[in-house]
Parts: structure tokens; sequence; C-alpha cells
């Protein structure tokens, strides 16, 4: 394997402009992407270059590792809001996550549904697209509307228009305590019922998920309260007068104990060690209850049904078994051959395909950037 | 404002190009009599006017679809317009073009509380999507100043905001999926009900795109619930710089709130004047809101206060009631119309890093100075958005013009502290020429090359957001 590792913006540009052959686009290497052999390296672009904390934004060089920002922000008490997943476990991958990876991948976690994606965070992006020349869009300010977006299109591109040379981003607030509310052993149904009434309620549920059966552990439905610890305490009590016919089993409140129900969630750590392939499927929320009729019992769900995550057994096409559902499913771990049959990415439809096309085609009119990886 | 020069083709077949498009609309819906259609000549920006060759308002995708198709056969340039509340000129006409209204399309589709959207037709107006599932006391977070007339089109085209995005989030942070109309005429479906797109986020892209990329004809829209309760807390400040301090203390503190409104002196008197809101007499005027139930509010609001006591303000006063926190806001969403009773105005829209507040207000104080024309200051603290009101008489030769002067000197500097052009309203023509202050010229043919992929004829709006100069080689092509 070839690799090569720019350090500046600059050597970066001049590097892709030289490019001689396709290359796989990398930061700390942990998402799964698969591609050509030569692998153009971002970590050596790294450090935070500012962060005022009174104006709730941080800019960073897109190889800074995600530690290093999430330890910045935890000194003045904040933090980014949509609780980006770690894949090293699920993916069996190591090295340190950057945040160019977790923009490029668009890596939210299961506080999407009420705070947002990594894309609605995202302020500014500065690339370099595949003729080797530096774009900058948007900025770091929280509201720009100066010219089109392409701050939200670079989000979740997965290096394959330009490679993200620095990002900037909204930080909120860390919540000062924390609440989960946990049902053990409920059907799809319940657990839908449960999401719904969750959400529709004003006392903000940010989380709102099921995990499965595991570690001798009865499956769980949680739902997730954070704020003031007056707030929330006020907030799990009307809550337990919303479900006073299906009442909780159990309601967390230790910090500790919390975060590690919510990093269950966020990492899918229940199929971490477990073979098979794993999908992650989008689909409107009350939908959960169809995805899940199939009666495998090896889902996570997050996103108050709207995010899925199967274990599946090799060779199973879950996207084939779900065509009359509205959304769409990614294959996010299964062996090369797999991910070559099945596809990666739900393949989009025609006008879909022809828009998609005709912008990588002129973002990278050379197709040098992860070629083949979002088809 | 400089335009392209209309085709004299286009002209020439006007009424074929009528007849055509009488085959596929209702004849109500085809406007062509010179005097009806200066009722489009403009929109809210109304120093620029021009009125179309002919406007069209069609009532479903369907129509919609047709008329973009022989536009396009016919080499049309069509300008979209939602309820022409743009303060940006994103809908002024050009002589030989086609405005599509979508006014006439303001149907609910679909609402499902289950999972928290609704679909609409676009020409339906803000503020009645709200209307629409208030019953159920949920609401469609987006809250433009116009929200009682524009339109959810121009919100999509514009990506508008509003004073409680600093919780909520802007118009992309709240949009699910649409359905579009490509100027060929094709109809495509972006999103839905679901989280997230499955390759390229091209809904992301279309949300701001000013009607250049596609006609929004439906739309997807989150809805949440309402809070169960909101109350703001007014504070004044002798000083600017202490009112930006205490914005940036606050939000510092953990505490995140719907909105924190900012006014200068000139404002809160003209407001003052307006709303008899009971403003106090000083330099800076902070509105902060929170929500939640009485007792979080009472919580965030002490914590508020504490920190704003270390400030020394000159006055801080928390809501004791409904009325008067309607009151308090009623002040300052009537600051465009108090200060428009005092002289005509121009509302710019620049964004800036929160920290640079004292210093460009300084720096305007001081262009004010300059430039003799009084500006009122009004603005989302939170976010950094800051609405500058350069006062001028649309009367006396040569105002406008030193009017504009100003106002591109403001938006620079609001670039060159680290902001943009604008934070919420739209480049349409107001802010195109300024575009290269911002922006390279690579960074500007990215985004062009996006709109090459939409609209390869460049017939879509094509003399907004981009400088003619930057975008003349692509228009002429297309001829």
């Amino acid at each position: 394997m070839k690799q090569m590792r720019p350090e500046t913006e600059a050597e970066l540009a001049e590097l892709v402009a030289g490019l001689k052959e396709p290359v796989r686009i990398a930061g700390g290497g942990t998402r799964g992407v698969t591609g050509p052999d030569t692998e153009l390296n971002v970590s050596g672009l790294s450090g935070i270059t500012l962060y005022e904390p009174g104006a709730l934004t941080l800019v960073a060089k897109a190889g800074t590792p995600l530690a290093e920002i999430e330890a910045a922000l935890d000194a003045e008490g904040q933090q980014l809001a949509f609780e980006p997943m770690d894949h090293r476990a699920l993916l069996g991958t190591s090295g340190d996550p950057t945040i160019g990876g977790v923009v490029a991948a668009n890596v939210s976690g299961p506080r999407r549904i009420q705070a947002g994606a990594c894309r609605d965070f995202l302020l500014g992006v500065r690339f370099v697209d595949g003729r080797g020349q530096v774009v900058k869009n948007g900025g770091r300010v929280m509201k720009n509307v100066t010219g089109y977006d392409l701050v939200k299109l670079m989000a979740g591109s997965w290096g394959t228009l330009g490679v993200l040379t620095e990002v900037s981003l909204k930080v909120l607030p860390k919540p000062e305590a924390v609440a989960t509310l946990v049902w053990e052993d409920r059907g799809w149904t319940a657990t839908s019922k449960l999401f719904c009434d969750a959400l529709c309620s004003p006392f903000e549920v940010n989380g709102a998920a099921r995990l499965p059966e595991c570690g001798g552990k009865p499956s769980r439905t949680v739902l997730r309260i954070e704020g003031f610890e007056q707030s929330v305490k006020y907030r799990v009590g009307k809550l337990l007068e919303l479900f006073a016919e299906m009442k909780p089993d159990q309601v967390v409140t230790d910090p500790v104990e919390n975060a590690g129900i919510w990093r269950e969630v966020r990492d899918i750590e229940p199929f971490a060690d477990k073979p098979g392939n794993v999908w992650k499927t989008s689909v409107k929320p009350t939908d959960m209850v169809r995805v899940a009729s199939d009666n495998n019992p090896n889902r996570v769900v997050g996103w108050g049904g709207g995010l899925i995550w199967t274990l599946a057994p090799e060779g199973e096409d879950l996207r084939a078994a779900l065509c009359d559902v509205q959304g769409h499913s990614t294959l996010v771990r299964a062996a090369p051959e797999e991910m070559q049959t099945l596809g990666r990415f739900q393949p989009e439809n025609a006008a879909l395909l022809a828009l998609t096309q005709g912008i990588r085609a002129r973002f990278d009119p050379r197709s040098v950037f992860n070629p083949g990886l979002m088809g | 404002m400089e335009m392209p020069k209309p085709s004299p083709q286009v002209l020439s077949r006007k009424s074929e190009i009528i007849a055509r498009l009488s085959r596929v609309l209702h004849e109500s819906a085809i406007i062509e009599d010179p005097v009806e259609t200066r009722a489009y000549e403009c929109d809210a920006l109304t120093a620029y006017k021009c009125p179309p060759m002919l406007a069209v308002l069609p009532s479903n995708t369907k129509e919609v679809s047709d008329v973009l198709r022989i536009c396009h056969e016919e080499g049309v340039p069509v300008v979209p317009r939602g309820a022409g509340t743009s303060l940006a000129g994103g809908a002024l006409p050009t002589a030989d073009c086609v405005i599509l209204g979508v006014a006439r399309m303001n149907e609910v589709l679909e609402v499902d509380y289950d999972n928290r959207f609704i679909k609409v037709q676009t020409g339906r107006t803000n503020l009645s999507v709200t209307g629409a599932v208030e019953e159920e006391d949920f609401f469609y977070a987006p809250d433009p100043s116009s929200q009682l007339a524009c339109a959810i089109a121009g919100n999509i085209a514009m990506n508008s905001g509003g004073a409680h995005c600093l919780k909520y989030g802007v118009t992309t942070n709240n949009l699910l999926g649409v359905t579009m109309v490509m100027m060929d005429g094709s109809v495509v479906e972006i999103g839905g009900a679901h989280l997230d797109a499955p390759g390229l986020d091209l809904l992301g892209v279309i949300c701001g795109s000013e009607g250049q990329l596609g006609v929004v004809t439906e739309a997807t829209l989150r809805i949440l619930r309402k809070p169960e309760g909101a109350r703001p807390v007014l504070m004044g400040f002798d000083d600017n710089e202490v009112a930006g301090q205490c914005v940036s203390d606050i939000i510092k503190s953990g505490i995140l709130p719907v909105a924190i409104e900012f006014m200068d002196t000139l404002c809160i008197k003209a407001c003052e004047n307006f709303a008899k809101a009971g403003y106090p007499d000083c330099h800076a005027l902070l509105i902060v809101e929170v929500e939640g139930s009485e007792a979080e509010i009472d919580h965030q609001l002490s914590k508020i206060v504490e920190i704003a006591m270390r400030h020394n303000p000159v006055e801080l006063r928390e809501s004791q009631s409904a009325e008067e926190s309607a009151k308090i806001w009623l002040g300052r969403k009537s600051a465009f119309g108090a200060m428009g009773q005092m002289n005509d105005y121009m509302c710019l829209d620049g964004t800036i890093p929160v920290s640079s507040l004292p210093e460009v207000l300084r720096r305007i104080g001081e262009m004010s100075e300059e430039f003799g024309l009084p500006v009122g200051n009004v603005f989302h603290a939170g976010d950094g958005n800051m609405h500058p009101l350069i006062l001028f008489d649309a009367n006396k030769p040569g105002d406008l013009e030193k009017c504009e002067a100003f106002g591109a000197e403001i938006l620079k500097l609001c670039v060159d502290v680290g902001g943009c052009l604008t934070g919420e309203h739209g480049v349409g023509i107001e802010k195109r020429d300024l575009m290269s202050h911002q922006y390279a010229p690579a960074d500007l043919e990215a985004q062009m090359a996006v709109k090459d992929v939409f609209d390869p004829q460049w017939l879509l709006n094509p003399a907004k957001v981009f400088p003619l100069d930057v975008s003349e080689a692509r228009r002429i092509a297309a001829e």
C-alpha cells in the first residue's frame, strides 16, 4: 500500500493536481472506507484553528483527532451535540477518528432526532477538488445563506467531491444532568407507541432507542432527557405521568450508567463481536414496526424508530426485502465481495443519479477520489 | 442595478409563447396585460422594478412541469416567485422573463403527528403551516418576520431563518423532503419522511439555491410539539460592548435561550414611539427568551438575570404576564415598520462572529457619520445575524446611491471580520455584486458548477446570486 501524507492544504492541493491514479482518502481510517491501494492520508492536516466558546463555534483542520476536539470542548463544558458514532468496535478498525472523517461520512448519533445531524452543525468547509483547486464554502457564523450551500453537499459525500481540509462547526453546551427511562422486554408495537408519545410530548426527549437482548440483559426500550438538573427531574416526572399506564422498569440517573447505555446505542455495541452483515436503514419512524416484522431479533433502533440497525446473515439482501418501505439502507459492514455485490449505498433512481453523477463529474472530473465508493 | 438585456428573440415570440401556455393552463392563470404584470415588477426590495413579459400562476406540480417544459423549449428565462416578500430582490423579473408564481398552490397534503411532519404545497404561507397543526399544539419552527405573508417556496429558496433559530435552526434544518420540477419539466422527489440522504445531500444544496436549481412545488417539513411556555426578559445597557459581553456570558453559561435579540439606541427609540412597549432609554437593549414549564423558565431566567447583573444593566425586567411578553416582542417585531415610519430604509442582513459585535457596531457608527446617513441596528445576537437599517430619502437625488454604497461597506466589513454577506435574506440582486468580496473565483466556480448540472441553459432566475460578469460566459453560451 502506498501512502501520501501532506502536511498543509497547499501541499495537498499540489499533490492532487499531480495525481496520476485514483486514491482512497483517509483520516484515522476507522470508518471502513475501501478503494484504491494508494491512500491519501489527511491526518497531517491537524489542529484546532479557532475556538470561541461564547460564539459556540469551533474551526479545525480536517485531520484533527476527534478526541482532541472533544477534550477542548469538554474543558469549556461544551460538546458536539450530534453525538458522532465511533465505528471502531463495530468494524474492527483501529486508529484515531478525525473530524474530517466525521463530516465526510455525516456521522450522527442518538441525539440527531432532536439536535440534528452532523450536517446541521457544519458551518463551513474548505476542500481541495479533483483538479487540485482549493474551494471554500460557508464560514464560521451560525447563519449564512451567501451563495449555494455546498457545506451540506460535502457532509456525507465521503470524499467523492473533494478532500476536506478544514471544517467549522457549531457546538453546544453540555447538559448538566441526564436521565434515562428504561422499559424491558417490550415488543415493537409497544416500543413504537412509547417513541411516538414521548417525541410528541413537549418534554424534549433527545434519545429514543431500543437495544436487543444482549449479554444476559433483556431487550430495552430507552428514552433520554437532558438539561439542567431541576429540569430533568421535572420532565422525568411528567413522562412518568404520561406513561402511567405503561410504567418504565427503571429510571437511570447515574451519569456513568447513562453514558454506558447511550454508548451502546450510539456505537451499536451489541453487534460489535457478532458475525454477520450490518445494515443501517433510515425510514419513517412508525415504519419501524413493519421493518421489524421479519422477526430478526438482532436490531438496534435509534431516532425514535427512524434508524434501524440490523445484524443480518451474510448473503441476505435486506434492501430487497424492504423495497416497499420508503427510505434507504446502507450496508455498513460486510466482507469485501459482499460489499461489492450488494453495494454499500442504496442505488438512487435515474433522475437523482443523473444529478449526482453530474455534480461528481464537475467536482472530480478525473474520478480520482474514492472511485466507486458511492456508486 | 445592472440586469442582462432582454432577449429580442424571446420578446418577438411572446404571442406564440402565450398560445402554448394557454394550452396547459387555465386562462385566469396567465397574466399578460401590462397593467396586471406590473403587480409582479418587484418584490419587497422595491428600489428595483421591471415588469415581466408574463406571469403565470399554476395550480399543481403537473402545471408547473408543463410551464417549465414550454419555457425550456422556447428558451425563456423563468423567475420563480413565492409571496414576493424577498428583501434581496430574489423575485425581481427581467423584461423577457416569465414569473412563475406559486401563490395558488397552498394546500396541506398530509399531516402526520406520530412521525412529526407536514406535507404542503409550497405556495402556503409560513404562518399557515403552523396554523394547520396548532390545534394539536404543534408548530413549524422557522419564523421569519414576514411569516404572515411569506411562502414556504421562498423560505426554501432563501433558506429563511427567524428570531428563534438559535434553538430550532433555519429552514434547511427543518426540511425533510421536496418535490421539485426541473427546468426541462421533469419532476424529482428528494427526501421524505425519513432522515438523511442515501447519496449526496441534494436537498441540502437545493435549500438556499434562490430558485436557480428548480421549482419546489411540495415540501415535507418537520413539525415540533410546542413547548409548555415561553417568557422573555428585557435588559438595557449603557454600552454596546457590555451588552455584547453579556450575550457571550449567557451562552457560555450553558443556557441556550430560544432567542437573543439586540437593538441599539435609534431602534429602541423608534420602536418605543411606534409600539409603546415600555422600552428603557438606553444604548443597547437585549430581549432574551427561554422556554419550558413555569418552574423551568423561572430557573433559567434567574441564571440569566444573575449574569446580567454582573454587567450593571440600567434596566432589567422579567415579563410577569402573557400581555407583557407580547408587548416586549411587539416592539421588536415592529422594528422594521417603526423605522419605515421615520424614513425610507435599506435593511441589511450581514452576519458576524458574535465576538466582533462591539467592533462592528463602532465601525458602523463611524461610517454613518462619514456617509451622513443614520443607521439603526437590530439583530439576532445569539447567532450574530445583524440587520442594520440605513435611513435615506428616496425622493432626494443621490440618496439611494449613497445608501447602497454605505450598505456595501457594512457588508464588506461583516465579511472582513469573519462573517458573511447574508444570514437569512439571500443574495438575490442586492448582494450579487459583492459575492466576489466573500468568495474567490474557484469558490464561485464550484457553486456555478452545481447550477450547470441542474439547469444547463441557465434559464432559472439567471441574473441573481452570481456577479453578472462572473456568470456571463455561461449565460451567453446557453443562449
